[in-house]
């Protein structure tokens, strides 16, 4: 018999609030964290995007601890998981994992030259930072796996588990709006002009943001929030910076993570997808949708709200999407207004009660990489 | 869930400007640099891949070692689900000081797409995918040493779930000239070569 796998704790930093209520409280009320920026520091010209301010996350911070020595995003993830490990009670033993996704992490010391600092914009660095805080006893596993990351740990989470390694693991997924990530997105011409629009005829590109979500993947069913019923990570094998026209390696993650979920396309109630909003993007969606007969269930990206967070968007979204279901509310996709893919998706334009049983989870990213996950709700 | 045994068919080791396929020294150049070692590798194997010249340090080196172990295994005709696991220690480090410097002086600011898009580890994930058209589960992870424990047991639960067939699973560490890679196919197929083998004997051999 395979282990069923929950989700049972949630939690998230962002600009629009440092728990899940005050997150979904902003969303129902049609707030969004991405506002204009002038910051010679980050960008020579003005730009959207969606960044917490530091004196929220130090007042936060020094709530939990007098440490000085952590960095912005250490800060950032220790406050997404501090409430949950607490609230968990679970033991941080030999059978507790901890996973940290991200896509480019400290990357912000690299801009200071000293030794230390690049020590720091090491990846397994950050993970021994923020898993020495709780404590941890495992040795910490980094996925980075760009804009898949925080949904893929999700499901290297549930998999670990499934095999008997593990009984729970915490997730944590984040990343910083960076000088690095806005000039390479700007030298890709795929930055915004204005807030980002997903799916829309006008949109033109990214906002950026920053933001932390973790939450704890379990085989325990008391108190679960939702039930992880089936993954999939497929490359498009097509290209490294775009995505395939033909939406293959998504189409192929949905079919698979459907296919280990037992259950039919139609049974999807909401689908929260990626929706960078880049035509290219959106267009590679929308397609991979249609081709699974799912163009009617209504659609989601929170870009809008909260700009592209790199690899902690797969797990923001997640820990949203997983209210929308228990509240049984389908949150507006802001920044929409008309159409614009050539297929068509179902968008939804105004926050709406139905109730929702099943949802997915989807995200792509360069290197062609795609991640879908079903879940099911807790009856 | 059910666990089959599964086995290490092949490996590849590259460092120090030597390739040792399958226990064997396969190609080795006097002492070089990772440039000029990677460019005499691809014209002794007789590469066909002009794309290879526009990649990073990183995909290169994990090309190189992929090139030597799917093209065997692997056919245009047909599906190959070969799951590909790949970690490091420097992530993309190499790469992402480059392009660190292309941004920091701003009298010469010159950030390139082509330089940012090399900025992700799983880039090399992406590039062997497109070489073999391997339409499969893909993940790249980060240790601050090779989890051989961890890469073992993660490749084996995608066998065992029948998320892919064979799981090239290894170590791909560059940084500043200074590289190594490990890599090896594993599947359920029975294999007696490297039965007392593991992950772990082979890399440290």
């Amino acid at each position: 018999m395979i282990r069923e796998i929950y989700i049972t704790e949630t939690n998230c930093i962002t600009p629009l609030g440092f728990d899940v209520e005050s997150n979904i409280s902003a969303i129902l009320r049609g707030d969004s964290g991405i506002q204009l920026h002038n910051d010679v520091s980050l960008m020579p010209n003005a730009f959207y995007a969606s960044i917490i301010s530091d004196e929220k996350i130090n007042s936060a911070f020094a709530k939990i601890s007098t440490e000085t020595k952590y960095s912005r995003l250490e800060k950032m993830m220790i406050l997404a998981l501090e409430p949950i490990i607490k609230n968990s009670r679970v033991a941080l033993n030999s059978k507790t994992a901890f996973i940290l996704s991200t896509t480019k992490g400290n990357v912000t010391a690299l801009a200071n030259d000293s030794e230390e600092s690049f020590n720091n914009a090491h990846l397994d660095v950050l993970a021994k930072n923020v898993a020495n805080f709780f404590g941890f006893q495992t040795q910490s596993i980094v996925v980075s796996n760009a804009c898949v990351s925080g949904i893929l740990a999700v499901s290297v989470a549930k998999r670990m588990i499934q095999s008997e390694l593990y009984d729970n693991i915490f997730v944590v997924a984040g990343d910083e709006v960076s000088e690095f990530v806005l000039s390479g997105f700007n030298a890709f011409q795929a930055m915004s002009e204005l807030p980002c629009k997903p799916y829309s005829k006008n949109r033109t590109g990214v906002s950026l943001g920053e933001a932390t979500a973790a939450v704890l993947v379990s085989e325990e069913a008391k108190n679960a929030k939702i039930k992880i019923i089936g993954d999939s990570s497929i490359n498009d094998a097509n290209h490294i910076s775009g995505p395939s026209r033909t939406g293959e390696g998504l189409f192929r993650s949905i079919q698979n993570a459907l296919k280990e979920a037992q259950i039919e396309a139609n049974k999807l109630d909401y689908i929260s997808a990626h929706g960078t909003a880049t035509p290219y993007n959106d267009e590679m969606e929308a397609i991979a949708l249609n081709r699974l007969d799912l163009q009617n269930v209504p659609v989601n990206s929170l870009k809008g709200f909260y700009g592209h967070t790199l690899g902690a968007s797969g797990l923001l979204e997640t820990v949203i999407a997983i209210e929308s279901a228990n509240q049984n509310i389908l949150f507006e996709s802001k920044g929409f207004d008309e159409i614009g893919v050539s297929e068509a998706v179902n968008v939804i334009e105004k926050n709406e009660e139905t109730a929702i049983t099943y949802f997915l989870k989807t995200a792509s990213g360069f290197g062609g990489c795609n991640t879908a996950v079903v879940f099911e709700k807790i009856k | 869930m059910t666990q089959n045994k599964t086995n290490i068919q092949s490996y590849i080791k590259i460092e120090n400007n030597e390739i040792v396929l399958n226990g064997t020294s396969v190609f080795k150049t006097e002492p070089t640099d990772f440039a000029d070692f990677s460019k005499q590798t691809y014209r002794n194997f007789e590469m066909q891949y002009p794309k290879f010249f526009k990649m990073d340090a990183l995909s290169k080196l994990a090309f190189l070692g992929s090139e030597l172990l799917l093209s065997p295994i692997t056919s245009k005709e047909e599906e190959n689900n070969i799951a590909l696991v790949l970690a490091n220690k420097s992530s993309s480090l190499d790469t992402d000081v480059k392009y660190q410097e292309s941004i920091s002086d701003k009298e010469n600011y010159f950030p390139s797409p082509a330089v940012f898009v090399y900025t992700l580890p799983n880039i090399c994930l992406g590039e062997i995918s497109i070489r073999h058209q391997l339409k499969s589960e893909n993940s790249f992870f980060i240790f601050d040493a090779f989890n051989t424990e961890f890469m073992s047991n993660y490749s084996n639960i995608l066998l065992n779930t029948n998320k892919a067939d064979v799981v090239l699973c290894g170590w791909v560490e560059y940084f500043n000239d200074n590289y190594k890679a490990f890599l090896c196919t594993i599947s359920t197929e029975e294999n007696a070569k490297y039965t007392n083998e593991t992950i772990n004997t082979l890399y440290n051999k």
